[in-house]
């Protein structure tokens, strides 16, 4: 039979996926931990003898853990006490273009917000402060990574909250939240002790992800962060990228404690979910009521989740104002003029550097969905089940610090002689790519109506024809999604860039990030907002296409 | 075309506990009734001749469709139609879009499968709906084009699964009419599952449990 061989291809595509996620980061690790203990421990020796290494791993730890509790807490807070509302849908609607944003965008954004020549210096000078001159304030990259830590929250809340409108509804939240109401729990403890524990199983992987990111973040750590010492993670990154390469070891130590130290606030954030958990059980054998913590709580979820809806939103808007700056002096509002003359002189660099990070992101994407629509064809054609274990490996490349295994990749893509090349990037890129687009895309495809499929069977179609012809169109609308989604992920990615490109393939986003240290705020505004658009516009197509395609199909209509 | 639908000795057991047992013949234009109550094993029976049954059902007994034995053969090769309780039309074609998806791909040329999806609106009283999305259709013309459907893939022998027990009684009637003439000027071999003792009568044929038992509507 002609199928055949495409069939057994099929077979094979869930094995191959799951190597491609595993083996790029057993080889990173491994390439990682060598050159740690290698040569006598030299590197291992060297790290511990730098003077600043308590400081710098108590700032990654610390900034990580507060920013995760911290988006957590206000995460389910937005949930517990405002879901099913008028101004949850409101939220909802603002999730995915603010997701879309990248890493870097959002520091650089808040960066010109709370700097201190920043728009909030200058909208309270010189009336409130006095200031005629930007003040000699340490707001940004403060020692304590106070902005590193606000930064951070204000991107992976709305990560969170994404995550959780998923599982929300596997949970049968809306009937267990009136259930308990109607006991005479108020929301709050309603939620915390009928809802929650359903909601966090669904959610631990995701924090997961959040928590091990947070930690070790490197591009929001440079723009945000403190400098004297760095972050352990981005100081690796400032060894691995020193020219003269005696720094290697000492950067392969680093990212090696960087592992450990990730490996052991997981574990001990487990311990504590077990602790919290008897902790709530005994709450609720206490007939906790609660009903006085209602309104507070949704005053503080409102204004919370407002404060960084605006703090991103405000920012964004800062960027690309300054990259159509004229004149804008300190402290005014606004600049006195408005030019396009960095974008003109800017442009052909500009159109270079997107269409290469346009084309990495096309080619990860492209084949992240071919992956993941195979994989997700074999599970339905040959009714496999997947277990919690390959839910683990999509984590994988998530959950494990990025700056713990792209350095040993890099060196593996050094040995292949594969490193400077855009396809070698894309390739890695693939590896966080694929997670995500995976995640978007199996739910749609999980619940895609068998029936459609036995109907067509018994019409005669075969079961090529019915992926083609049936299921690929009626899942337009996920698919573009998942891609909009890959496409952003791989726009937004700056180590895999930096470090599997050598130096020498630029992104809009490696760019962004280098400009981050100069002080030229117009460039940076205009490649941020670059950086930002090109993934906003996938989302726009993803809604747009096929609104327009199925216009006459009110069988189609956006409910999914 | 049509043939003969013959199920030897099909027994279906799930954890060990039985669902289906036959052992018959269902002629040309004749239309067998499987009548149980629902989770008798009714639609099982059903998936088990039309090849999509579940793993964690086991099947024995062979499923001949004329002398042709169909038991291992994939869904899409096997020449037995269905019709599901909803209609399940496709809802991102057009009605014509639907019908042209049924129409076997060796009939070849544009003009000629346009002709056989007109006159198959034209005999269901939808002329002119070729173009219609599916979603704006009544349940009865829903219905209609769902059977047009499943006709013009040119079955040998045809499954119903309740296929008029989601529609309104006024319409319930005027459907089952529509739909038992077509199957018998057809002469296809049928059998229809259903809980409805009036779909039985209408039917005319032999009425039995998913066990075999013979019963009387």
């Amino acid at each position: 039979m002609a199928g055949a061989g495409k069939a057994g291809v099929l077979r094979l595509a869930p094995a191959l996926t799951l190597a491609l996620l595993t083996l790029p980061v057993l080889a990173g690790i491994s390439g990682t931990l060598v050159p740690a203990f290698a040569s006598d421990f030299k590197g291992l020796r060297a790290l511990f003898h730098w003077q600043g290494l308590p400081a710098a791993l108590l700032l990654s730890v610390g900034t990580g853990v507060l920013a995760t509790v911290l988006s957590l807490g206000l995460t389910l807070l937005l949930v517990a006490s405002l879901y099913g509302t008028r101004a949850f849908g409101a939220l909802q609607h603002l999730l995915a273009p603010l997701l879309s944003v990248p890493h870097a965008a959002a520091a650089l954004g808040l960066a010109f917000l709370i700097a201190p020549s920043g728009w909030i210096a200058r909208l309270l000078s010189p009336w409130a402060t006095g200031w005629q001159v930007p003040p000699d304030l340490l707001i940004l990259n403060d020692p304590y990574g106070i902005a590193l830590t606000l930064g951070l929250v204000a991107k992976e809340v709305p990560f969170l909250l994404l995550m959780a409108l998923a599982a929300l509804p596997q949970t049968d939240a809306t009937r267990r939240l009136a259930v308990a109401q109607s006991l005479g729990a108020g929301r709050i403890i309603g939620f915390v002790i009928g809802v929650l524990p359903a909601l966090y199983a669904q959610l631990r992987l995701p924090v997961y992800a959040v928590l091990a990111y947070a930690m070790t973040s490197v591009e929001m750590a440079m723009i945000l962060g403190p400098t004297l010492p760095h972050t352990l993670s981005a100081q690796v990154v400032i060894w691995m990228a020193d020219a003269t390469l005696v720094h290697r070891a000492t950067a392969a130590a680093g990212a090696t404690l960087q592992l450990v130290t990730v490996a052991g606030v997981l574990l001990a954030w487990r311990l504590s979910e077990i602790v919290l958990r008897a902790g709530l059980i005994r709450l609720a054998g206490r007939g906790t009521r609660g009903r006085v913590l209602d309104a507070p709580a949704r005053v503080l979820a409102a204004s919370a989740g407002a404060l960084v809806a605006a703090a991103l939103i405000i920012g964004l808007a800062g960027l690309a104002l300054w990259s159509v700056a004229g004149l804008w002096s300190f402290p005014d509002a606004l600049p006195q003029s408005l030019s396009l003359s960095t974008w003109a002189r800017a442009a052909p660099d500009l159109t270079d550097t997107a269409t290469q990070t346009l084309r990495i992101a096309a080619v990860a994407t492209l084949a992240a969905l071919i992956l993941v629509l195979a994989c997700l064809e074999a599970e339905r054609r040959f009714a496999l089940a997947p277990g919690t274990r390959a839910l683990w490996v999509l984590y994988l490349p998530l959950v494990l610090p990025q700056v713990a295994f792209l350095p040993g990749l890099q060196v593996v893509s050094l040995k292949l002689g594969a490193d400077g090349h855009w396809i070698a990037v894309a390739c890695a890129h693939l590896v966080f790519v694929l997670p995500y687009v995976f995640l978007s895309l199996a739910p749609s495809h999980r619940a895609w109506d068998g029936r459609i499929g036995s109907a067509a069977a018994a019409l005669g179609a075969t079961p090529a024809r019915i992926f083609w012809r049936l299921r690929l169109p009626m899942l337009l609308r996920p698919v573009l999604t998942a891609a909009a989604i890959g496409m952003a992920v791989s726009i937004g990615q700056y180590l895999p860039t930096l470090l599997i490109g050598g130096g020498r393939i630029e992104t809009l986003t490696t760019e962004a990030v280098a400009l981050s240290s100069g002080g030229n705020r117009r460039l940076i505004g205009a490649y941020a907002l670059l950086q930002m658009l090109l993934p906003a516009l996938g989302f726009a197509l993803a809604l747009g296409l096929p609104a327009v395609i199925f216009r006459n199909r009110r069988g189609m209509g956006a409910t999914t | 075309m049509t043939k003969s639908l013959r199920l030897a000795n099909l027994t279906i057991t799930r954890r060990g506990k039985p669902l289906v047992a036959l052992d018959l013949t269902v002629q040309p234009g004749e239309v067998l009734t499987i009548m149980g109550a629902s989770g008798s094993g009714k639609s099982t029976a059903l998936a088990a001749i039309l090849g999509t049954l579940g793993r964690d059902f086991t099947q024995t007994g062979r499923i001949f469709l004329g002398d042709t034995d169909i038991t291992d053969t994939p869904t899409h090769l096997r020449r037995v139609g269905l019709l599901f309780q909803d209609d399940v039309l496709f809802p991102h074609l057009s009605v014509g879009g639907n019908l042209a998806f049924a129409i076997p791909p060796s009939l070849k040329g544009r003009a000629a499968r346009m002709d056989l999806i007109t006159s198959a609106l034209n005999s269901a009283d939808l002329t002119g709906f070729a173009n219609r999305d599916p979603a704006t259709l009544s349940g009865g013309q829903r219905a209609r084009v769902a059977l047009m459907r499943t006709l013009l893939a040119r079955p040998c022998a045809l499954l119903l699964d309740e296929p008029f027990s989601r529609l309104d009684t006024a319409l319930r009637a005027q459907i089952r009419s529509f739909v038992l003439t077509r199957i018998r000027n057809e002469g296809l071999a049928t059998i229809l599952v259903t809980h409805d003792a009036e779909d039985a009568i209408a039917a005319a044929g032999h009425v039995i449990s998913p066990l075999g038992a013979p019963l009387v509507p």
